[in-house]
């Protein structure tokens, strides 16, 4: 076991052997998807590959001055950071330039500069702070709306700035949570929700209206209220027969949607009359849940139909396998499939890919590098690059759990959940299994404030772990 | 709390997200090959590299047809950038009013998505090698153009257009048929290009580039260690003497008919000549399309080729094979003799002749041509006694006729020989109903009636009476570079005729010709040749009668056979026989006797076109 009795042990190796595996064969795929078979000339200062490097050493540098400043710096640094990391995030939308549709971008001259990279680490940061606090609990309405704000501020902002997919990566907060202590139903709910989410698009409203009360009754049935059970159903069966029968004769037309929601707001009220009557507080909560249900269900049509964007709603459905479009929505993911596919077992060699160097793949050397890796390195490399980060996220939560200070393990838990979903979501995405919102591969994907963000939340956590036998707060 | 399960928890949520990852993984790069097809139908892209023709050579080593380079101008029109038309159409040497066209043209292709904006496509076809010469230097100028280098046909010599064909874009149908082409290749469409394609055409070689998504050329894929060079076509030679052939040309000019020449001993082509021809660099390239419709519709028909193609009634050319097979049948002896009084008279059928001595036997009726002789011979042939009836007579004559060739195709090397026709007794019995008897069909026996027969079948018959028997097929093909000749050519068809009963007919064409007994060919005479002919005029019911003659020497080791028909030119003494005689010189002696310098003249200057158009 490592001393505990002095102030400052030595910096995690293993995970810095890691960071620097993941960034060299990153590097070597940007390489490779940006080179160019007849120019043998490899300092050309525009190519991707040249600048990456560039801010390789870049990072490196400033990795280095991370590790020399004293770790209660970054606890106090918090809340500085997320106040900068607001603004900056404010006024990118003000005075920011537009990429691929989102207004995220700080443009000085020809150097670019995502806000967001920051923004997540004074986040991250910001949040083990608040969750460190002492006595923090998540029962406590008060810790958790100031936890809440914190949480979702900047996830809202990113929004507005048309970046959906930075605003995702907010979600993997929720993993330091739980760890905390958040119940776990809320992640069970979070489910709950999305299945509700894609049901809605599969099936008309009213279905599904129908699949949820069925549920109800059947869990109702399930707690043994056998009775209640059967008077709601026959109330809400005849109310439904009723109004259905009335429209016809009407208008000729049926709305079942509404049949159906007379049919079990009067079983409701019935059913919640006699759980009031006879205090009987499951009922109430599965009333609850229900109507929430169908509150969600609900809403999220309207968001889905009316707040989504056209490209937005196809690249949904194309994920969910509903429509088939290789040529549109689906471009992207078809050639991502196509390029990975074709590297085989052990991929084409390195400089050998032809789906990624001739542009079939959209994003090539950003969200889309996986592919690179995919062709020319085949199931080998791409299994290796899940294997390392798989390796660097256990390292993480590994070293998360011997701290001694709940602010370094929260902080550690944010950074790996970070990597993670951005992990899940980008891999995911090249493979077909999750939804094409553009966030890039960490260490991977070219791009230089990602690279330089990524770093830096690795390594405040690396320079924490060094005093990891202290309480920091 | 128990937040050290919680941590665990996480750990196996971290494990089994990458595990799903690696199965997916494994199913999409290592279970499933469909991505790998895909990826190679996306980026490899195929060029084709033609091959250049088969060369084509005479019988003495000669070049008949070679190639010529040609350039297509090619156009991306995505690459196009503004440029001066005007100095583009003069690049090109268009009218410019053209080239606006050719502009307009490409657009429309263009939104009807006919072409690629990004790929190339042809822009104007088959630039000589003079014109891109002169655009070459300005190419530079035009960004999004290049020239594309094929080839086309180059003919040494304005002849033999009918034996060499031409050669065109491939149809549909040579698409459906034959998986080596693809659209814009070419092919022989008539001809020996046409017989010989598949040795002539070579073999197609591949390049394989790999192209990004816009379909742009990207380099050499696995740095061209895939690619395969173009084999050139097999070079041909044909039996064919090109000077006999210019010869031929030369003196059926102004001319309808044609001329075949056979080397009797192998069945190969000397010469096949129909006239009027045409330069067979008219069908070349862009040419083409401008020439071809005017050959079509042209009233003499250039585009027939006769030599196998017109079938006429053989005349009394006939009267040699007629002799012969009544020999076989053995109701017919040398020394036969019948009474001629100005022609043959039965039961109210006359068949009339020209004044000659009477009686005659076979050697001076051959000789003088009397038709009486051959109506009685084929009377005696068809009402044989040994034979059940005049339809069994008629059937063995007209196998007899098959035997030689005649009634079907011969099997050369023009895949559209026109058959002629032999009547058979099933076909007078349809026509008469079944009552007739030798008599009814008697013309049959000189040559006339429903008798037809092609030029190269009349070159044939010549050739098989040369040998005494027998004959080769004939072709026009010698020898394939690396590869051999269709083996039905080196096959001996017999005629079923004794060889003696064909010296009588040979003694009787030499007669025809020497005339001491009276000649029907005197013409033809050839100082210090021995040579064997036979007159024919076949009657043409449209006008004029066309002269026919068919010959061979030496009488003794044939050298030649030959048939010439000349339309609408009267007897075959007059015109066919001087003309068969100077080929049968010019190819034996190369070099025409002083003495004939006159009648080569004669023949030179004769014009049947312009008097039969008048």
């Amino acid at each position: 076991m490592h001393s505990r009795n002095s102030n400052t042990q030595s910096i995690d190796w293993v995970s810095i052997v890691l960071y620097l595996l993941l960034v060299g064969f990153g590097w070597v795929n940007i390489y490779a998807a940006n080179t160019e078979a007849d120019s043998p000339v490899f300092w050309i200062a525009n190519k991707e590959y040249v600048k990456q490097l560039i801010w390789i050493g870049f990072s490196l540098l400033t990795v280095g001055i991370l590790l020399l400043i004293d770790s209660k710096f970054y606890v106090e640094f918090a809340y500085p950071s997320y106040i900068l990391g607001i603004l900056l995030l404010l006024a990118v939308l003000i005075v920011g330039v537009e990429v691929n549709g989102a207004k995220s971008w700080f443009q000085l001259g020809a150097f670019r500069f995502q806000p967001v990279e920051l923004a997540k680490v004074a986040t991250a940061l910001t949040l083990a702070r608040v969750l460190s606090r002492f006595q923090f609990s998540f029962t406590s309405w008060q810790d958790l709306l100031l936890l809440g704000s914190v949480w979702l501020l900047p996830a809202i902002i990113l929004v507005l700035q048309n970046d959906l997919g930075s605003g995702l990566v907010f979600m993997a907060f929720l993993l330091p949570f739980y760890r905390q202590g958040m119940s776990p139903y809320v992640l069970v709910l979070g489910l709950l929700a999305a299945l509700i989410f894609v049901l809605t698009l599969l099936l008309p409203n009213y279905s599904i209206l129908l699949l949820m009360a069925g549920t109800f009754f059947a869990i109702l049935l399930f707690h043994k209220y056998r009775k209640e059970t059967l008077m709601a159903l026959g109330a809400a069966a005849g109310v439904y027969g009723l109004m259905a029968l009335l429209m016809q004769v009407n208008s000729g037309a049926v709305n079942h949607d509404l049949a159906l929601l007379s049919g079990m707001g009067l079983a409701s009220l019935g059913l919640g009359f006699k759980a009031l009557l006879r205090r009987l507080p499951t009922v109430g909560i599965y009333l609850l849940l229900f109507w929430s249900s169908v509150g969600f269900a609900y809403s999220a049509d309207y968001f889905y139909e009316n707040m989504l964007g056209e490209y937005q709603r196809s690249r949904i459905l194309v994920l969910l396998n509903l429509k088939n479009d290789p040529q549109g929505a689906g471009y992207n993911v078809n050639q991502s499939k196509i390029a990975i596919g074709s590297g085989g077992f052990s991929g084409k060699g390195f400089l050998q890919g032809t789906q990624t160097k001739f542009n079939f793949v959209p994003e090539q050397s950003t969200d889309f590098i996986f592919c690179t890796v995919g062709e020319e390195w085949g199931f080998l490399g791409t299994t290796s690059v899940i294997l390392l980060f798989l390796f660097l996220l256990m390292r993480l939560t590994y070293l998360a759990e011997r701290q001694h200070s709940a602010f370094s393990r929260i902080y550690g838990y944010g950074v790996a959940a970070i990597f993670f979903f951005h992990l899940a979501v980008n891999v995911g995405m090249t493979i077909g299994l999750a939804p094409v919102i553009g966030i890039p591969l960490p260490f991977f994907s070219y791009g230089g404030s990602s690279l330089w963000g990524f770093s830096i939340l690795l390594f405040i956590f690396l320079k924490l772990d060094t005093n990891r036998g202290q309480v920091l707060r | 709390m128990g937040n050290s399960n919680r941590a665990i928890i996480i750990n196996i949520a971290f494990v089994l997200i990458g595990l799903i990852y690696i199965v997916r993984l494994f199913v999409l790069q290592v279970v499933d090959p469909s991505y790998k097809f895909y990826a190679e139908s996306n980026t490899q892209r195929q060029l084709t590299q033609y091959p250049s023709r088969g060369l084509i050579y005479d019988r003495n080593g000669k070049l008949l047809v070679a190639n010529q380079p040609v350039y297509d101008l090619m156009i991306v029109p995505r690459e196009v950038t503004p440029f001066d038309t005007l100095a583009f159409s003069q690049a090109l040497g268009l009218p410019h009013d053209q080239v606006r066209e050719l502009f307009a043209e490409v657009r429309n292709n263009l939104r009807s998505r006919k072409i690629s904006s990004f790929k190339p496509s042809v822009f104007y076809k088959q630039l000589s090698a003079e014109q891109y010469a002169v655009l070459q230097e300005q190419l530079y100028l035009f960004k999004g153009f290049f020239a594309q280098r094929r080839t086309v046909r180059k003919y040494e010599y304005p002849l033999a257009a009918h034996v060499f064909g031409y050669v065109a874009e491939t149809n549909e149908n040579h698409l459906k048929n034959d998986a080596y082409y693809s659209l814009g290749d070419y092919t022989g469409i008539s001809g020996i290009e046409r017989t010989y394609e598949t040795f002539l055409r070579g073999e197609k070689g591949a390049r394989y580039i790999l192209v990004d998504v816009h379909g742009r050329e990207k380099g050499p894929m696995r740095g061209g260690r895939l690619d395969t060079a173009a084999v050139a076509g097999k070079d041909v030679t044909l039996t064919l003497d090109i000077d006999l052939q210019a010869y031929g040309e030369l003196l059926m000019q102004n001319k309808s008919g044609s001329v075949v020449a056979i080397e009797p001993s192998t069945g190969e082509i000397l010469s096949l000549v129909s006239s009027p021809g045409y330069d067979p660099a008219l069908l070349v390239g862009r040419e083409r399309s401008r020439n071809f419709p005017a050959l079509v519709t042209d009233s003499l028909s250039p585009l027939l080729n006769r030599a196998i193609m017109s079938g006429y009634p053989p005349g009394s050319t006939f009267k040699t094979v007629m002799a012969l097979i009544a020999m076989q049948e053995g109701v017919l002896r040398s020394n036969t003799t019948h009474v001629c009084n100005n022609g043959f008279y039965a039961r109210g059928v006359h068949v009339g002749c020209h004044p000659h001595r009477s009686p005659l036997s076979l050697v001076p009726s051959l000789a003088n041509s009397c038709n009486a002789y051959y109506c009685y011979a084929f009377r005696d042939v068809l009402d044989n006694p040994a034979l059940g009836s005049p339809k069994e007579g008629l059937d063995h004559w007209s196998n007899y006729l098959h035997n030689f060739g005649f009634g079907q195709r011969l099997g050369s090397d023009f895949f559209n020989e026109n058959p002629g026709f032999v009547p058979n007794s099933e076909y007078f019995n349809r026509l008469y109903r079944g009552s007739w008897g030798s008599l009814t069909v008697i013309s049959l026996s000189i040559g006339q009636g429903e008798l037809l027969t092609t030029p190269i079948q009349m070159a044939n018959m010549t050739a098989a009476i040369a040998n005494r028997g027998w004959y080769h097929t004939p072709h026009v093909v010698k020898a394939i570079e690396n590869d051999t000749i269709p083996s039905r050519f080196k096959e001996r068809h017999n005629t079923g005729i004794d060889s003696i009963h064909f010296e009588p007919v040979i003694e009787g064409m030499e007669q025809a010709i020497l005339g001491e007994i009276g000649g029907t060919a005197r013409l033809a005479r050839i100082p210090g040749i021995d040579i064997c002919g036979k007159t024919g005029t076949a009657q043409n019911p449209h006008g004029e009668d066309h002269s026919i003659f068919v010959a061979f020497a030496p009488k003794d080791d044939p050298k030649i056979a030959i048939a010439v028909y000349v339309e609408n030119a009267g007897f075959g003494s007059s015109w066919a026989a001087p003309i068969a005689s100077l080929m049968i010189e010019k190819y034996l002696t190369e070099n025409i006797h002083p003495s004939r310098h006159w009648l080569e003249q004669r023949m030179l200057n004769a014009n049947f076109i312009d008097a039969q158009q008048e």
